[in-house]
């Protein structure tokens, strides 16, 4: 017996050592659930944390009112299955209103229906912690930031004034209305979230999977045409496509990427010699100069 | 690549290693550019990274014709505009043997405690060093801290080499000096590698380099991916800290705890603490079903034989190897905050998953960093490092640092602003606060003799032995 862990397992006892600390030190933690891969694998991580037990805090996703249908179905089905205590929220106000993508333009729509609605739903229940599923090798911003990541009454990230964090010792004390983001996946790769699918048999939304789908070519994005709020004149122009999502969000701001990945294989396959990295498909990343560390200032996972 | 080859590739990358690693060097040293460089040869960037960081370099680089690896570091706004690295930022890359995090940390002295903060888990640290500026203050107050925080494993990383002509006698007299002052500082890396290259030009960062052929060593990367680091963690002390108690229902109570050193079995006998209560391991429970045995740094459930009294904060060991239990410590401490230390204060103490309050009794000595050496301190301010004694509200399960990182580490929280405002590696009991808090009485001067007294002696030791409650006998 060699007594060595191999890097999925050591990241595997992290992330578990990270999901169990939240559980014993806050009040009223919460774990966002996006419905994406890394969701999937962060909570795979949370059921591992506490079995035989179940897990100890709910699930909540935001709902965007513009997630794409086959997102919503999965997430019903498998929250049903796996016994889950899932709430969904999403910020009625804005959706009364009308606010969506085509209408409002990608930076309106995620203030109101991401950012705020995550706001809200924070501020509603007084959850103290909320886990997200964010890796650092996703994007520059996500690089420098901290597992256990502060948020001020107002629920801001001061990039400048984060707590020092050593070994695996968090600071989890907090003040009244204060929270803490929880980022259990942050030293994972793409690569090693795909690997963990692999190997521990984890179901994913079958968006990522190559098939077949209807097609809009809208500024340079490959948009499927999901429902019919989007534009006549844009769903005119659609055809089949072989395609797959590498990431899943709102269906008119996520890219898809011509592919015949229709395994698990082929999706690491390719994402190996791709040349592309998987934030290129997020429609708001680009929206202005070095926007994510300013969503992320604002409150946005 | 076919099905086949890609399933081998699984196979074989689930095997993998994780080494973690730490770079320490002054902003012209190439530090950045040297991460970038490794980035870029394993393959690690997309186009639209190497488009992006093509057209910056054009914009804004600072590395003349060069594309300027360092703007891939460089995420945050503010530090885009100063042309400065302002945190600790995590890269990610992997080649065919290992997976490798680089924990990517300031030189400037005002920014110590990312360096510290990057550091604390590392397996390996590279010191950079300008070939042309040889040895200077910061690499030593770099390599000061690396031998802090325990990190076994050292590369001084001579760079720069293109612009001495990939002279070796530079190269050769860097190395002596170095290993003179580690030598008057007594500071002993267990594992130490010196390498010329250049991040810039590539050599001997991937690839051997034919300009230097007299270096007979190892590349960067090489040595990276060789580095023999399965013993960086404590195999042979037991220490598990309760971390969740489990119980999904009444016939089921499970400790979770991440193994924190040491390896345990199905059946071993296990002794709590505080409470010196003695079980049996029932069985080693996770997701995937039992275990017969459990190391770390796996996180685990385990359940015992009898019903205990064990929660969070309380730690789990064998018989024959116990950590120190006490309240009276002496330790080196990293001030991490803005705000100066208040000696009055009595702060929140974090030791593995134990909460407790402590307060700092004493400042011994801070360590001028820059020489390695011990002066005078009155109060401690951001960066400062001392030596000092603590006092704790309840006793601590602990190990050196130096034998255990796991359980020789604390941070200290301040209770107002709950910031992480220290950090501290244990040394050893601070037997004079222990010596000078401990009471004592008389029986001779109670009136009791004899027979009584031996009555009496076998309760203390009962009370040290079932309770760790240290009761010193003397005639």
């Amino acid at each position: 017996m060699s007594y060595s862990l191999s890097h999925l397992r050591t990241l595997e006892a992290e992330s578990i050592h990270i999901i169990r600390e939240v559980a014993a030190e806050f009040r009223n933690p919460v774990m966002l659930y996006s419905i994406g891969k890394d969701s999937s694998v962060m909570v795979r991580l949370a059921e591992k944390a506490f079995a035989p037990g179940r897990v100890p805090f709910p699930l909540l996703h935001i709902d965007s009112k513009w997630k794409f249908r086959e997102m919503i179905e999965f997430r019903d089905r498998y929250a049903r299955e796996q016994g889950w205590q899932l709430i969904v929220e999403y910020n009625r106000r804005a959706y009364e209103e009308g606010v969506g993508p085509f209408t409002h333009g990608s930076r309106v729509h995620t203030d109101l229906m991401k950012t705020q609605a995550l706001l809200q739903a924070l501020k509603r229940y007084g959850f103290d912690a909320a886990f997200g599923g964010a890796r650092r090798d996703e994007e520059r911003s996500r690089a420098k930031e901290r597992i256990f990541s502060f948020r001020n009454a107002f629920q801001q990230w001061e990039p400048k004034n984060q707590r020092p964090e050593l070994w695996d010792i968090y600071n989890t004390r907090i003040a009244e209305g204060e929270s803490i983001r929880v980022f259990p996946l942050s030293n994972w790769t793409e690569l090693d979230v795909w690997q963990y699918i692999r190997m521990e048999r984890i179901p994913i939304v079958p968006l990522y999977y190559a098939k077949r789908r209807p097609i809009v070519e809208h500024n340079g994005n490959l948009i499927l045409v999901d429902d019919e709020r989007m534009p006549r004149e844009l769903r005119r122009r659609a055809e089949w496509r072989m395609v797959r999502f590498r990431t899943l969000g709102c269906y008119p701001l996520t890219g898809a990427v011509e592919s015949s990945a229709d395994t698990l294989e082929k999706i690491i396959e390719e994402m190996m010699t791709t040349t592309k990295s998987e934030r290129t498909t997020r429609v708001i990343d680009f929206d202005q100069e070095g926007s994510m560390e300013q969503k992320k200032r604002e409150g946005y996972f | 690549m076919d099905i086949t080859t890609i399933d081998e590739f699984l196979a074989q990358d689930e095997r993998k290693e994780l080494l973690r690693l730490l770079t320490a060097g002054s902003v012209d040293d190439g530090k950045s550019t040297l991460i970038g460089r490794l980035l870029y040869d394993s393959k690690r960037l997309y186009d639209d990274q190497l488009q992006a960081l093509e057209r910056d370099s054009r914009r804004m680089g600072n590395a003349g014709e060069h594309i300027d690896y360092a703007l891939l570091c460089d995420g945050l706004r503010a530090e885009r505009e100063q042309g400065i690295t302002i945190d600790v930022a995590y890269r990610y890359f992997a080649t065919s043997r290992r997976k490798f995090i680089i924990a990517d940390t300031p030189g400037h002295e005002q920014y110590t405690r990312n360096m510290i903060t990057g550091g604390s888990t590392a397996n390996l640290a590279i010191i950079l060093v300008d070939v042309r500026h040889g040895i200077v203050q910061q690499t030593l107050r770099h390599s000061y801290l690396v031998s802090l925080l325990g990190i076994h494993h050292v590369v001084l990383a001579i760079n720069k080499m293109d612009l001495v002509g990939y002279d070796r006698k530079p190269f050769d007299d860097i190395v002596a000096t170095y290993h003179q002052w580690l030598a008057t500082q007594n500071i002993v890396f267990a594992d130490l590698c010196c390498i010329p290259l250049s991040a810039l030009e590539g050599d001997n960062v991937v690839e051997r380099s034919a300009n230097m052929a007299w270096y007979e060593g190892a590349s960067l990367l090489e040595h990276l991916e060789s580095v023999p680091i399965n013993r960086d963690i404590n195999l042979s002390s037991f220490r598990l800290p309760v971390q969740y108690v489990l119980r999904p229902d009444q016939s089921f109570r499970g400790f979770a705890a991440k193994v924190a050193s040491g390896i345990v079995r199905r059946g071993d006998e296990v002794v709590a603490l505080p409470s010196m209560r003695r079980s049996h391991i029932k069985d080693i429970v996770t997701y995937e079903g039992s275990l017969e045995e459990a190391f770390a740094p796996q996180s685990v459930v385990v359940t015992l034989e009898d019903e205990i009294d064990l929660s969070r904060g309380e730690m789990l060991i064998r018989p024959e190897d116990r950590p120190s239990i006490g309240h009276n410590l002496r330790a080196m401490l990293v001030w991490m905050d803005e705000q100066p230390m208040d000696m009055a204060k009595l702060f929140y103490l974090k030791h593995t998953t134990r909460l407790t309050r402590g307060r700092v009794t004493t400042l011994h000595y801070r360590v001028d960093t820059n020489r390695a050496t011990k002066v005078d301190v009155s109060r401690l301010q951001l960066n400062d490092i001392a030596e000092v004694s603590l006092t704790t509200s309840s006793p601590l399960f602990y190990d050196a640092y130096v034998t255990n990182r796991a359980t020789g580490a604390f941070i200290l929280i301040d209770p107002v602003s709950n910031f992480t405002s220290a950090v501290g590696m244990i040394i050893c009991e601070d037997r004079e606060s222990a010596e000078a808090n401990r009471g004592y009485v008389s029986l001779a001067e109670m009136g009791f003799a004899g027979e009584e007294q031996r009555v009496i002696e076998r309760f203390c030791v009962a009370l040290r032995e079932r309770h760790g409650i240290d009761i010193d006998l003397r005639s």
